[in-house]
């Protein structure tokens, strides 16, 4: 059972970036806009994200 | 970011966020984009702005209907020229008015507890699925200890909003669903934590993780759609900027209204909108005061009559002298009977805290018996308390949670997809149950000008008359100038006179041609035209229906719908809308409290009444009906008097709209149905003592899904 000891930090590392990538989006305001977002990606120009 | 600070990492530097977030444009322009729809839009709005010189950023929100522009020293209509250019509509919003909806912070905030529940539940679920396939001992107790580490602090802060809701309708001695709901989710935690520490084999952390999960889930769907309804209403608040000219020592400037004090004197061109009440002290005109009476026939006022806050100036300039600002126009005093109005209207109790109400005390209840009744069958207490908390965990109203906001998200976003901004939480649900349609007539049913028929007219006598009319300042001609074909040019006449109460006179390549009451020109109704000794000619002039008008007061009748038109203009015109519609229910005359006595007898009478008005003097009756509707087109007060605003022209889409708040009530209750249903199954297994925390998981997520999914099919 000694895989106990790398695999369950290794689950809740995996887990924590997975919020901290969600906290990420929310606090560059990727929620605000989803409709827009939606549509932004057949512009030519527009292809840089945003910020 | 004030609501994200409870997130400690984001409180570390907001300034260096905002400075990260070089996309957002703060204070900047917004203007309204009320056309845009796809993304050919979106770079063409923003392309046409980029290209004023001095613009430095533009940034298009397709949710919103709305652009931000970064552009300090560029006047704004420049910026309003650009984008008309390019080929949309597009009007100036007031930046305070509309601030407030650009950053949703209730919003972020939900979403942030969501995704803290979301990865928390996600990770105890992993290690609940170890225990549940096996393991024992050691690795059973290390599992249990991690699962409390996470799930204590998740739950301290995704559940607060739970605990808060709860805790303030304790406070009153009342209960709602929150109260179940927070009890669960405590007593959950607390009896796991306690099994944890003496090393037991049923901890429930996951239960309630997901609990929160899916309940937040609930609470975001909810407030995005209000979200998206409120901030378009507020959008409608900020069109109407309130400005006035004011006149001092000749010279005239720009003022708020709020600067405005009694004796000002201020300018009203023609076109616009009495911002205070006043008194005449120059020029003449004709108003329309169909907003506050109802009446769709222009007054005509000269120097020393009364012009009253929410009359728009048809025709001529004028020059009134403030007699009351504020709180005593007679718009602002309409607002007490409104409020009056409202109270009756606020004892709804919304659908979901009905079936709190039964459903909250009957569970605590049955956990009571079952506490009691395993103690009377010679039980130990905790064995008895550990099986009593688990009931309280399986009938946790998880699904009822869901159960209304899924089913009124789904249906609010189609409502909104056709125009229809629903403000208020319950107003769909009040929607489905109503029985009468009270309608108003000017700005509701028509569109409060007229038309004239001129197919039987030849293009000479069209002529004459539009020359004739337009030499009269009576609001008939005025009305006529507006309704006739603007083709059509007006011939010279000589020797026009104006003989009061009856018409106007002129002549024309030396015939006397008249235009007028009925029996002074020769006809049997009025008005009518004649032209030398040729026969008079009656004008016939109608009131516009407003589109869609006539097949929706049909199909509501189909539907048996009582369907009423209750008018505060003369009995002559509402009879003859009312006729046109095929409407035998009419009402002509009526003052506002008339209105709402109306409204108050059929309540008595045991109908809902669904109150469809624009005017000021509709507001109280919007206010106190069931439910009710009212057009963009109509006053501010009107619309935040009413629970749904219609943003299209056409009323056609009103049935569809009723039509969708009773399916959207009958999915409620198929909710609340499978929610019961799934708890007859689980309460028995719960009571007899065999529920596991594997059975919880399954019954809690299944039920969710079942009423998540069971909400989609209003679409």
């Amino acid at each position: 059972m000694n895989v106990l000891l790398i695999l369950v930090p290794v689950s809740l590392v995996l887990a924590s970036l997975g919020l901290l990538a969600f906290l990420w989006s929310l606090k560059h305001r990727q929620y605000e806009d989803l409709e827009g977002d939606a549509a932004r990606i057949l512009l030519e120009e527009d292809d840089t994200p945003r910020s | 970011m004030s609501a994200v600070s409870a997130c400690p990492a984001c409180t570390a530097a907001p300034l260096a966020e905002r400075a990260a977030s070089g996309a957002m444009i703060e204070g900047g322009t917004i203007l309204s984009l009320p056309t845009i729809h796809c993304a050919a839009c979106i770079g063409a709005v923003e392309r046409a702005l980029m290209a004023v010189p001095g613009v430095e950023g533009a940034r298009v929100n397709l949710s919103r209907k709305r652009v931000t522009i970064a552009a300090p020293r560029v006047p704004v209509e420049d910026l309003i020229a650009a984008v008309e250019g390019a080929g949309f509509e597009t009007t100036e919003l007031d930046q305070t008015l509309v601030a407030a909806s650009d950053t949703d912070e209730v919003g972020r905030a939900i979403l942030l507890r969501l995704a803290v529940a979301g990865f928390a539940m996600m990770n105890v679920m992993l290690f609940s699925v170890a225990v549940w396939s096996g393991a024992t001992e050691a690795t059973r107790n290390l599992f249990h200890w991690i699962s409390a580490g996470i799930a204590v602090p998740t739950l301290m802060f995704s559940a607060q909003i739970f605990f808060t809701s709860a805790w303030s309708a304790i406070r009153v001695w009342r209960l709602n669903m929150d109260v179940p709901i927070s009890l669960a989710i405590i007593l959950a935690a607390a009896l796991s934590v306690f099994e944890t520490a003496i090393g037991g084999h049923e901890v429930y952390f996951d239960a309630a993780l997901s609990l929160t999960f899916f309940l937040l889930t609930g609470r975001y769907l909810d407030h995005r759609t209000r979200q998206a309804a409120r901030s378009a209403a507020q959008e409608l608040s900020a069109l109407e900027t309130p400005r006035a000219t004011r006149i001092l020592d000749g010279a005239r400037e720009s003022v708020r209204v709020q600067e405005l004090v009694p004796g000002d004197m201020i300018a009203l061109s023609a076109g616009m909108r009495a911002p205070v009440d006043g008194i005449v002290a120059s020029g003449r005109s004709t108003m329309d005061r169909s907003l506050l009476t109802g009446e769709s026939r222009a007054v005509s006022v000269v120097l020393g009559d009364v012009v009253a806050a929410g009359e728009v100036n048809l025709s001529g300039a004028l020059t009134l002298e403030v007699t009351a600002v504020g709180e005593d126009t007679t718009l602002r005093r309409m607002a007490a009977l409104v409020e009056a109005a409202e109270g009756a209207r606020n004892s709804y109790t919304a659908l979901a805290d009905r079936a709190a109400q039964i459903y909250a005390p009957a569970v605590h209840l049955l956990a009571l018996a079952t506490f009691i009744g395993w103690i009377l069958v010679g039980s130990d207490i905790a064995p008895a308390l550990n099986i009593a908390i688990s009931v309280l965990i399986i009938t946790c109203p998880c699904a009822l949670g869901l159960a209304v906001p899924a089913v009124m998200t789904a249906a609010t976003g189609r409502l909104f997809r056709r125009g229809f901004l629903v403000k208020n939480g319950t107003a769909l649900e009040r929607l489905a149950e109503v029985d009468t349609v009270i309608f108003d007539k000017t700005g509701t049913l028509t569109e409060g000008h007229a038309s004239l028929s001129v197919a039987e007219m030849t293009p000479e006598a069209l002529s004459v008359l539009a020359a004739l009319a337009r030499a009269s300042d009576h609001p008939v001609a005025r009305m006529m100038v507006a309704a006739l074909p603007p083709a059509i040019a007006p011939v010279d006449l000589g020797d026009v006179t104006e003989h009061p109460g009856l018409g106007v006179e002129a002549t024309w390549r030396g015939q006397t041609v008249r235009l007028g009451r009925g029996s002074w020109v020769g006809a049997a109704r009025s008005p009518a035209l004649a032209i030398g000794e040729g026969p008079a000619i009656p004008l016939a002039i109608a009131e516009t229906l407003r589109e869609g008008a006539a097949e929706t007061v049909r199909e509501l009748q189909a539907l048996r719908y009582g369907v009423r038109l209750i008018s505060g203009d003369e009995p002559e015109a509402v009879e003859a809308v009312a006729t046109r519609l095929g409407l035998t229910d009419w009402q002509a005359q009526a003052r506002p409290d008339e209105k709402v006595r109306v409204i108050e007898a059929l309540e008595e009478a045991g109908h809902r009444v669904l109150m469809v008005g624009d005017g000021l003097n509709d507001t109280a009756a919007l206010a106190r009906a069931y439910a009710s509707i009212s057009p963009a087109s109509a006053l501010d007060a009107s619309r935040t008097a009413s629970d749904i605003v219609l943003l299209s022209r056409s009323l056609s889409e009103l049935v569809d709209a009723v039509r969708t708040a009773k399916a959207a009530r009958r999915r409620v209750i198929e909710n609340f149905g499978i929610a019961a249903g799934y708890n007859c199954i689980a309460i028995p297994i719960a009571v007899l003592g065999f529920a596991s925390p594997l059975g919880a998981a399954i019954a809690m997520s299944t039920s969710s899904i079942t009423v998540l999914l069971n909400a989609l099919r209003v679409r």
